[in-house]
């Protein structure tokens, strides 16, 4: 070939590799920065005095003094629109039968858009739901709440042809002439002044508990559960995993049976994740029975059954790349079979280990489908350790899942959605980062 | 010429002090042959080897050699397929024998390999492997064993401060000696040389001579070797092999300056290997 050929097959082909890299960067960001940017809005917000109230209130936390004083100016805020309530409701008694029954409903709409907002109305009996107990705590949800108090929205379903059309028309246009106009003027400019919006960290997001089905608070128990599973994963997959791994290198002949071993474990790591799942319930939970119900103990099993060729795999090539002459060194020495492995193979083998260990700690972290059966529920308490054994838990994949799309009102909840995804891409992140410092700090000292 | 000047240089290595030959067999080979698989890699050799002497083994690549050094500690083992036929009796016994713990065995013959096997390790814990896995607890037993092993290795100089440092981090020669030192520490009876400089730079090399040349008057070593001029230099007796099979086995001197066999001859002259 000529060297001209051989330059340019070179060049394009190291062009190659950095257009690959380059798009595997782009789709990184790309997949990462709505994550981070979104998710992150669950910690940093404007929040407004209603998020205030709530900590006060829910999680004995802030200063109650100064919200009291705070509260006393949003109240003064608030008090023209229940003066202006209170004076269409006279303005009502005082109307004919007929004028009465016009107004009956768009007025009553207006109530719930208005408590909606601001929170029940003072002197009301207290709701029963903790979300209809208060207001708008977060300011952009406060600002969709606010267009649906100041437009009532109708669907146009005149033209058969097409699909219906979105009209809004201004609520004020119904009450015009009446006490009740200028409620929407005011609404619309005295809302700061009402909820006191205010930048807020509110890094407890991840351990606080939340409160009626996630509408307050934070992720704690999925948090928890998440860790607890992983953990548990681990515990039961790792040992097992390096122990094959070590029987299959150094104890096994090489034989049919090996092989045929070799062969279960592929294709193992290529079942889906929900055949696992399915397996977990049908196995650890309706034939051996290890808990009553769904259990963390039950996932963790199920979990690591799915992460077990994995770290078998990657064990056995990292035990196989330890040079054969530490074990001829150690045999030499008169060490026995089992001792040269404990002192010098594992020791050489452990960054590969390791490796396969994070990997598969990231998947066990991630996984959703395993856990559907054997471990997740929707709502729960943040769990003690002996729990474990015996109950259920909520973690973050399934929760975001379920959030998404089971939730009675996935659309005021956006913000814990996106909080759950960003706190368990962290959460992954986080796990790989510690395992890559660990690794490299033992390479180096066995590097020297 | 080439045949000249070989044996000139011969008559230069050949010439250290000689040793008295009445001296009792320690390693003793009857008819032993070791195959791998269906292949005889070495065939009914018998010989012995006395004891606190160096016996080097020579012969070109494949001829067995290496094998034959590897049997007499059974480290051949660990290639799958291997057995054995015919005896090698040391101690008394057959060390072939079922009932032989092969872990006592090469606690009692040492090994030194081709390439430096230091373990990714600190310097000291190298050296103390051997006296831990035999149960030595006590840390100033340890470190006295250290001291003498790295003392006897000619190398306690050169690594005294830095015990503590991964012994990756030294020069191959320094890391060979460091392996001698090593299978020196759990006080063997024999010591098996695989090529021991062959990876090493001629400055390296002539440490380990000097060393083995110490070493001799404690231990009994069995060196294996491609450098006719390093077993000339180095060893009392030589072994020379050829396809598995045992030509000549005399005293160095003699067996470089007047081989009895053609082979042999051809051998060291350099015709063939």
């Amino acid at each position: 070939m000529r060297l001209e050929t051989r330059k340019l097959l070179d060049k394009s082909f190291s062009g190659m590799g950095l257009i690959a890299i380059a798009i595997m960067a782009a789709a990184l960001v790309l997949i990462l920065s709505p994550i981070i940017w979104r998710g992150s809005k669950a910690f940093v917000f404007k929040g407004t005095i209603e998020h205030r109230r709530v900590m006060l209130e829910q999680y004995q936390r802030g200063n109650s003094e100064r919200f009291t004083a705070e509260m006393a100016k949003a109240t003064e805020a608030r008090a023209p629109v229940y003066e202006m309530m209170a004076a269409f409701n006279a303005e009502l008694k005082e109307m004919d039968r007929a004028k009465r029954r016009d107004y009956k409903d768009p007025y009553r709409e207006v109530e719930k858009a208005v408590s909606v907002l601001l929170g029940p109305k003072p002197g009301d009996r207290t709701p029963v739901l903790l979300r209809q107990q208060y207001g708008q705590t977060r300011w952009d949800r406060a600002l969709v709440k606010l267009h649906e108090a100041l437009y009532s929205a109708d669907w146009d379903y005149s033209n058969t042809d097409a699909m219906g059309v979105l009209v809004e028309t201004p609520r004020a246009n119904a009450f015009k002439g009446t006490k009740l106009e200028p409620l929407f003027d005011y609404l619309e400019n005295h809302l700061d002044e009402m909820l006191r919006p205010k930048t807020t960290f509110y890094w407890q997001f991840i351990t606080d508990t939340s409160k009626d089905s996630h509408f307050f608070g934070g992720i704690w128990p999925e948090v928890l559960g998440t860790l607890y599973l992983t953990l548990g994963a681990m515990i039961f997959a790792v040992p097992m995993g390096v122990i094959a791994a070590i029987y299959l290198c150094e104890y096994a002949r090489e034989g049919r049976v090996v092989s045929f071993l070799r062969i279960c474990i592929s294709t193992l790591a290529g079942v889906p994740s929900i055949v696992f799942g399915l397996f977990g319930l049908a196995f650890f939970l309706n034939t051996i029975h290890v808990s009553d119900s769904k259990s963390v103990l039950a996932g963790s099993l199920t979990l690591s059954l799915l992460i077990l060729p994995t770290i078998i795999r990657s064990s056995e090539e990292a035990i196989l790349a330890v040079p054969r002459a530490y074990k001829e060194a150690a045999l030499g020495l008169g060490a026995g079979r089992w001792h040269t492995i404990l002192t010098v193979i594992l020791p050489a083998a452990l960054p590969g280990i390791l490796t396969g260990v994070v990997i598969s700690m990231g998947r066990a972290a991630g996984e959703t489908a395993p856990i559907i059966f054997t471990a997740a529920v929707s709502v729960g308490a943040p769990l003690k350790l002996w729990e474990t054994l015996s109950q259920p838990t909520p973690a973050l994949p399934w929760n975001i899942y379920n959030l998404c799309t089971e939730h009675e009102a996935v659309d005021e909840i956006r913000h814990v959605q996106y909080g759950m995804v960003f706190t368990l891409v962290a959460i992954v992140l986080l796990l790989n980062l510690f395992a890559i410092l660990m690794r490299a700090r033992i390479s180096k000292k066995l590097r020297g | 010429m080439s045949e000249e000047i070989t044996m000139k240089k011969i008559d230069q290595f050949a010439n250290h002090a000689v040793r008295p030959t009445a001296s009792e067999t320690h390693i003793e080979a009857k008819n032993f042959s070791l195959f791998y698989g269906d292949f005889e890699a070495v065939r009914k050799v018998s010989l012995e080897i006395p004891k606190r002497m160096v016996t080097a083994m020579i012969g070109p690549s494949g001829c067995g050699k290496s094998t034959l050094l590897r049997s007499i500690n059974r480290m051949n083992d660990l290639i799958p397929s291997t057995h054995a036929s015919g005896e090698m009796i040391f101690d008394g016994h057959n060390i072939y024998d079922r009932n032989i713990d092969v872990v006592t065995l090469r606690a009692r013959v040492g090994m030194v390999f081709q390439k430096p096997n230091v373990f990714p390790k600190t310097i000291f814990d190298n050296v103390a492997y051997g006296p831990r896995l035999q149960g030595v607890k006590n840390k100033q037993e340890l470190s006295d064993l250290v001291e003498t092993s790295l003392r006897q290795a000619a190398i306690w100089n050169e690594v005294k401060d830095r015990l503590n440092e991964n012994a990756l981090g030294m020069s191959g020669g320094q890391q060979q000696r460091l392996c001698i030192a090593r299978a020196l520490a759990i006080k063997p009876e024999i010591l098996l040389m695989d090529e021991p400089t062959s990876a090493l730079d001629p400055k390296a090399t002539a440490k380990i001579e000097d060393l083995i040349g110490e070493l001799r008057e404690n231990y009994t070593i069995v060196i294996v070797t491609h450098n006719m001029q390093q077993a000339a230099r180095v060893s009392d007796l030589t072994a020379f092999m050829y396809e598995g099979v045992l030509v000549e086995f005399g005293k160095t001197k003699r067996l470089f300056t007047n081989p009895e066999n053609q082979q042999t001859e051809n051998y060291i002259t350099g015709r063939f290997g």
